[in-house]
């Protein structure tokens, strides 16, 4: 450890949504933490596998749009204070349209009679253009038609968010990258660590790791009545991590919240969808978690120590979304004597009249869905018995046509069905698939640059 | 002869020992299996083993079961392949990422030892014969 390292003091990152769809008002008291702490980088992380394509969709139907639907909500109420306090805001929030999100963020700041914000955008994730989707389908073995296609994605990785927070981006808007890099990135632009210093890289990925979920390491997505318990769940705090010049870092959450944060919610946090715990692959580094220590620091304050790091991946990953199909899901409900009698016997009416079309599953909610298997395996082992039943049969197929005769099925059940059913619900959605490869870098040529505001 | 089965043992669900969290990556489930004492960890280690849990959730036909063991965090994470119906892109469970199935887990039997037992607080349990 260098002296020049331990003398930075330590930097403050806090993540205020776990996903698209998360709340949006965990910012706040994130901020006005990271306020009090004399200042720190906010993250919004909000793109899981399926939301770039959703995007895509909604940037084909209007240019202007493509970014995260929500911006204006997760970042309109703390914009001031953030700007005010030099808190730089790090986000995916760019989805398919980073240019659209930094223009609508110029907007807010505008409406807000706030000053300019320096807004760098990160760009080449996007792998869409046609000869790159020739390349990324050919690499992916797959015949598909390239008209299918509705996203296709490098993760890449924290240089390029480091370099434009280093040239004093306030604001760096990312389509798909890396969860940590979010985390990642600020703490190379803050302490100055080399991009090879694996170390490093893998204690900087980990506490992005740690955040990247947002409340799922503060007491979200934890709580069991009666065994874990977990207090204000309806105001749970975002966590923040305070990452030191020598890699370690403490995970915390904003002050005046809900939630908890101890050594059960931080061991549950760092082995979220990790495989192989000596290899936690990020575009970054390749981390290693197999010697973390996990200690309770104070109240609602973890300590993580003895990450490891190893050579980065020398390939990016890609996902390629694309059409396939239709989603058809359809529920009907049964209560009373014989309940599940009934609704078992309306899902098997159903398969005899439209499952020699397309394969269907049925679930009896309130005796078993959702640990069932698509085959019903489980299901035939035998059923609890139950006295309020929801049958629910669901199916794809490439044909809309085909797929619907399951919503009209059971919506006939209605009259046609045993007795008692009530309660349709239908819904028919267009399926996206997603494939998944790995590219060499080179083929991917990313990079960043700020943006000017551009008025009608 | 395992020494924990000479000793009089009662049979406890998972959960009394442990908690744990499931995560999804295309056809993969991951799910960690984390114990609530330190006590208990050598217990689960010895049975809560790749084979054991690759028959517990026997009706998904996993490809591939690989256990990895976190001494210093007294968890093990349970790598399942195969498991999820194809997950998010082809799986016709609600739950296609599979997140409930860390309570599925939750619920497999685990022989205790009754002294080690008593000293787990443990509230809810059945007795073997």
């Amino acid at each position: 450890m260098s002296t020049q390292h331990t003398s930075h003091p330590p930097l403050y990152v806090g993540c205020a949504t776990g996903f698209s769809g998360d709340r949006t008002d965990g910012a706040g008291p994130v901020v006005d933490t990271l306020i009090a702490l004399g200042g720190g980088v906010l993250n919004f992380e909000t793109l899981a596998e399926r939301t770039l394509a959703l995007a895509q969709i909604e940037k084909r139907k209007n240019p202007a749009l493509g970014y995260e639907p929500l911006l204006a909500d997760l970042v309109g109420p703390v914009l001031k204070r953030c700007l005010d306090h030099k808190i730089q805001i790090v986000s995916n929030f760019g989805a398919a349209n980073p240019q659209a999100a930094a223009q609508r963020i110029f907007a807010l700041a505008r409406e807000q009679n706030l000053r300019q914000p320096r807004i760098a955008v990160v760009f080449g994730d996007d792998l869409t253009q046609p000869a790159q989707l020739k390349f990324l389908l050919n690499k992916l073995g797959s015949d598909i038609d390239p008209a299918r296609v509705v996203s296709a994605n490098a993760y890449i990785g924290a240089f390029e968010i480091a370099q434009a927070l280093k040239e004093g981006a306030d604001i760096v808007v990312t389509g798909r990258v890396s969860d940590p890099s979010l985390t990642l990135g600020p703490a190379i632009a803050h302490f100055g660590w080399d991009m090879d210093d694996w170390h490093k890289m893998g204690c900087g990925t980990m506490a992005g790791h740690m955040l990247e979920c947002g409340t799922q390491v503060s007491g979200g997505y934890y709580s069991v009545p009666g065994q874990k318990s977990v207090p204000g769940m309806d105001r749970i705090g975002f966590p923040i991590a305070e990452i030191r010049a020598d890699g370690s870092f403490s995970v915390f959450k904003a002050a005046n919240t809900g939630g908890l944060v101890d050594d059960r919610t931080g061991r549950e946090q760092i082995l979220y969808e990790v495989h192989d715990p000596a290899r936690y692959l990020t575009p970054d580094v390749t981390a290693d978690i197999t010697q973390a220590t996990i200690t309770q620091e104070g109240p609602d304050r973890i300590r993580i120590e003895g990450i490891q790091g190893h050579t980065r991946p020398a390939e990016l990953k890609v996902n390629v979304c694309y059409d396939n199909g239709f989603l058809a899901e359809a529920e009907i409900s049964y209560a009373g004597f014989r309940a599940r009698e009934r609704a078992a016997l309306a899902g098997e009416t159903v398969r005899k009249r439209i499952g020699h079309l397309l394969p269907l599953r049925v679930d009896l909610i309130g005796a078993i869905s959702i640990f069932g298997d698509d085959a019903g395996e489980l299901m035939g082992k035998g059923l609890p018995e139950s006295r309020d039943v929801r049958l629910r049969v669901a199916g794809v197929h490439i044909d809309k046509e085909v797929a619907e005769k399951i919503l009209r099925e059971v919506t006939s059940l209605y009259c046609c069905g045993p007795a008692g059913g009530g309660g349709v619900r239908t819904s028919l959605r267009p399926r996206l698939d997603t494939l998944s490869c790995t590219i060499p870098r080179e083929s991917v040529p990313c990079g960043y640059h700020f943006v000017e505001e551009q008025r009608a | 002869m395992n020494a924990t089965i000479v000793q009089p043992s009662i049979q406890l669900p998972l959960y009394q020992l442990a908690h744990g969290r499931a995560g999804d990556k295309g056809n993969t489930s991951n799910i960690s299996v984390i114990a609530w004492d330190a006590a208990c960890f050598e217990l689960l280690v010895a049975q809560a083993t790749e084979e054991k849990v690759a028959q517990w959730f026997g009706y998904r036909h996993p490809i591939q079961v690989t256990r990895y063991v976190l001494p210093k965090l007294h968890a093990m994470n349970f790598v399942l392949e195969g498991i999820l119906d194809g997950g998010v892109n082809d799986a016709l469970n609600l739950d296609t990422h599979g997140k409930g199935l860390s309570f599925w887990m939750m619920d497999m039997p685990i022989d205790v030892p009754k002294t080690l037992a008593e000293t787990l607080n443990v509230k809810e349990y059945r007795h073997t014969a």
